[in-house]
């Protein structure tokens, strides 16, 4: 065969196969990129008067984000509320990857030191909570955290506290509760990237006068960092748009922007402002992604072998 | 035991697991390395040279004895406390890090100013030949560039005892040759004591100033190459350096009587543990029977031969049946004329038969 029939014969498998993964495409596209679509539209409406959409094309959504106008002289301030829902579920989302860490990193260690036949129930122990309902694990925490909860009850029976601390519906029990139900997903793929770990490493670093500490963070650190960055992804981006633990653990004070959006399209009855909070959710998380990929790159990333 | 050692194990015992499981890895080993050897502990797998490594760089801690290092009690301390470094095996050189800032580990742990951890690194590399792959990765090198990696990493911190962990063993034969030269060349410049783990003998006779021979976690004999070679002390040693025939005998007034009668005389005064009288082994090395003129030496029947090349390896059947290997030096342009089942005299010259024990 010469090569020109040769190549053609090539063009035309690479034409057939596109042919047919065509609607296989197109059904992915419309499912992924037309919601998502319908809310970029809806976020330059004018809300209805009791729901929906009126077909107004206007900015106010956008600008009610950041800016509330005022009822009497019709200027515009800051929106201070706002900010503190946007500050916070980003100080939490932070705090919940940073307390996932601290506990899923000794766990994941844990778990890939045992013997190889042992880790398959140690993962599937790990991944119990997950089989049971978001909300029911959330219960469970309140039950925990509450004033006669479990670890009050418990504080107090070993006379640590007179009387009990109050945690339910702070952002601590916001925190332990989202740290509680997305624990799994960093303990994953943290054990996926130590359990390659070459623990040789350890020995050579030790016999070059590292300490524990610097071992850890010199050698261990850098090298299992993809399992870190997709770990921190995991939790961080759920925790950003965590909508069921603030509500039972946060009370309907301490909302976050999972439940400010739902607030817009229940009660507050603002769908373009909904949308348009979707979409800022949208962008932060995808400027949080870039940004951690980036970091991760720089500063040594490892070669996949 | 001498004190000007540079490190030394005494009566050190390592037992892994308890009770009637127990293994015991070495079994109450002394030895002492004198500063500035190459020493080189051999022996098949299992024999407990890895673990005695392992308990002079720290990883493990002897059930019982003790590890000195210049006459000190390092026993209890940690690796990192240890002026001991270590090429692995494996290398484990540090994946994430380049070429220089592996060979620069070290001396950063150490705290010395970055300055000095740049110039001791390049230093080093130039010792190994690796200066235009500094800024690498070491996943970018072949086999032979990362165990010179590892070797640099390992120098640079001036350590007083290098241990390596048969760093040559995952090199093809050529280039396992060429860093044999250069292994010995490095220790040679440098002066540090090297304390190198091999199963390969031709390794350890090409490098070592003493080999210590292991077997069963005990150490059988310590000597020069040409003493383990020539002088083996015991049936393993013997037959696991080199090749080499044995012959059952019977040690009777200065001679060794083979099972059929016949008398071969020994050298007298053998070295110590040697049996001057009852049944013994007798060993000599292939290379060195030879073949006499009818009347001298013992009979024995040519059984096969098979031509090497430079020497024809002949398989001779003794009078008591035994068959032992001669290596004849084949002459210039032809071979050693030798037919199967033709009567040849073998001479045993005194100095190349050794008496062991039975």
């Amino acid at each position: 065969m010469s090569r020109t029939a040769e190549s053609e014969a090539e063009t035309a498998r690479i034409r057939r196969n596109w042919a047919l993964a065509t609607p296989a495409l197109l059904l992915l596209f419309a499912g992924a990129a037309g919601p998502l679509l319908v809310v970029v539209v809806y976020s330059f409406l004018t809300p209805g008067d009791y729901s929906g959409v009126e077909w107004d094309f206007t900015f106010d959504a956008w600008v009610q984000i950041l800016f509330a106008r005022d009822i009497f002289d019709d200027t515009l301030r800051l929106a201070d509320a706002h900010l503190t829902i946007f500050w916070r579920s980003v100080k939490l989302s932070l705090l919940t990857t940073l307390a996932c860490f601290a506990f899923g990193f000794p766990t994941a260690w844990f778990i890939a030191t045992r013997d190889r036949r042992q880790r398959g129930l140690w993962l599937f122990l790990i991944t119990i909570p997950f089989w049971t309902n978001l909300l029911i694990r959330t219960f469970a925490i309140l039950e925990v955290v509450r004033n006669q909860g479990l670890l009050n009850t418990a504080l107090m029976k070993l006379g640590v506290i007179s009387t009990p601390i109050q945690i339910l519906y702070t952002d601590t029990a916001v925190l332990i509760g989202m740290a509680y139900v997305y624990l799994p997903l960093m303990v994953l793929p943290l054990y996926a990237a130590i359990d390659r770990f070459d623990f040789r490493l350890l020995e050579a670093g030790y016999d070059l006068y590292a300490s524990r500490w610097q071992v850890l963070r010199r050698i261990v650190l850098p090298i299992v960092k993809p399992g870190i960055v997709a770990g921190s992804i995991l939790v961080f981006v759920p925790s950003l748009g965590a909508y069921v633990t603030p509500r039972v653990l946060g009370g309907g004070k301490n909302m976050m922007i999972g439940n400010f959006i739902e607030l817009q399209f229940g009660q507050g009855r603002n769908w373009p402002l909904g949308s348009a909070l979707a979409m800022v959710l949208l962008v932060i998380v995808l400027v949080a992604l870039l940004a951690y990929v980036r970091a991760a790159n720089r500063t040594g990333g490892v070669d996949v072998h | 035991m001498d004190s000007s050692a540079a490190v030394e194990a005494r009566h050190a015992t390592k037992t892994y697991g308890q009770g009637s499981a127990a293994v015991t890895a070495l079994d109450d080993v002394s030895v002492a390395i004198a500063k500035g050897e190459f020493f080189t502990l051999l022996g098949p797998s299992g024999c407990g040279k890895t673990t005695l490594l392992r308990l002079i760089a720290g990883f493990e801690t002897p059930t019982s004895g003790q590890i000195l290092l210049h006459g000190a009690d390092i026993t209890a301390d940690p690796p990192n406390r240890r002026k001991v470094n270590t090429v692995f095996q494996s290398y484990a050189l540090f994946p994430h890090l380049t070429v220089t800032q592996n060979v620069g580990f070290g001396l950063q742990m150490l705290g010395r100013p970055k300055a000095e951890v740049a110039a001791t690194a390049a230093e080093m590399l130039a010792l190994v030949r690796l200066e235009d792959f500094a800024d690498r990765r070491v996943s970018q090198l072949s086999g032979g560039q990362q165990q010179r990696v590892a070797l640099a990493r390992a120098l640079a911190p001036r350590p007083e005892v290098l241990l390596l962990d048969e760093p040559l063993s995952a090199l093809d034969l050529k280039l396992r040759k060429q860093m044999q030269l250069e292994l010995k060349r490095m220790q040679t410049e440098t002066g540090i004591t090297f304390v190198f783990v091999t199963h390969d003998q031709e390794e350890a006779l090409t490098m070592s100033d003493r080999i210590g021979v292991m077997s069963g976690g005990r150490i059988l004999q310590i000597g020069t190459p040409r003493d383990i070679y020539n002088d083996p002390t015991s049936r393993f040693v013997a037959d696991f350096i080199g090749e080499t025939n044995f012959i059952d005998a019977r040690i009777e007034g200065g001679a060794a009587i083979l099972p059929d009668g016949t008398r071969i005389d020994i050298a007298s005064g053998d070295g110590q543990g040697r049996p001057a009288a009852g049944p013994a082994t007798l060993t000599i090395r292939p290379e060195q029977v030879r073949l006499t003129d009818p009347g001298a030496g013992v009979p024995a029947q040519v059984r096969q031969c098979v031509y090497f090349g430079t020497d024809t390896h002949c398989h001779l059947a003794l009078p008591g049946g035994e068959t032992i290997v001669a290596r004849l030096q084949n002459p210039p342009g032809g071979s050693v004329a030798l037919t199967t089942g033709e009567t040849v005299h073998i001479a045993f010259p005194p100095g190349a038969l050794r008496v062991l024990e039975a």
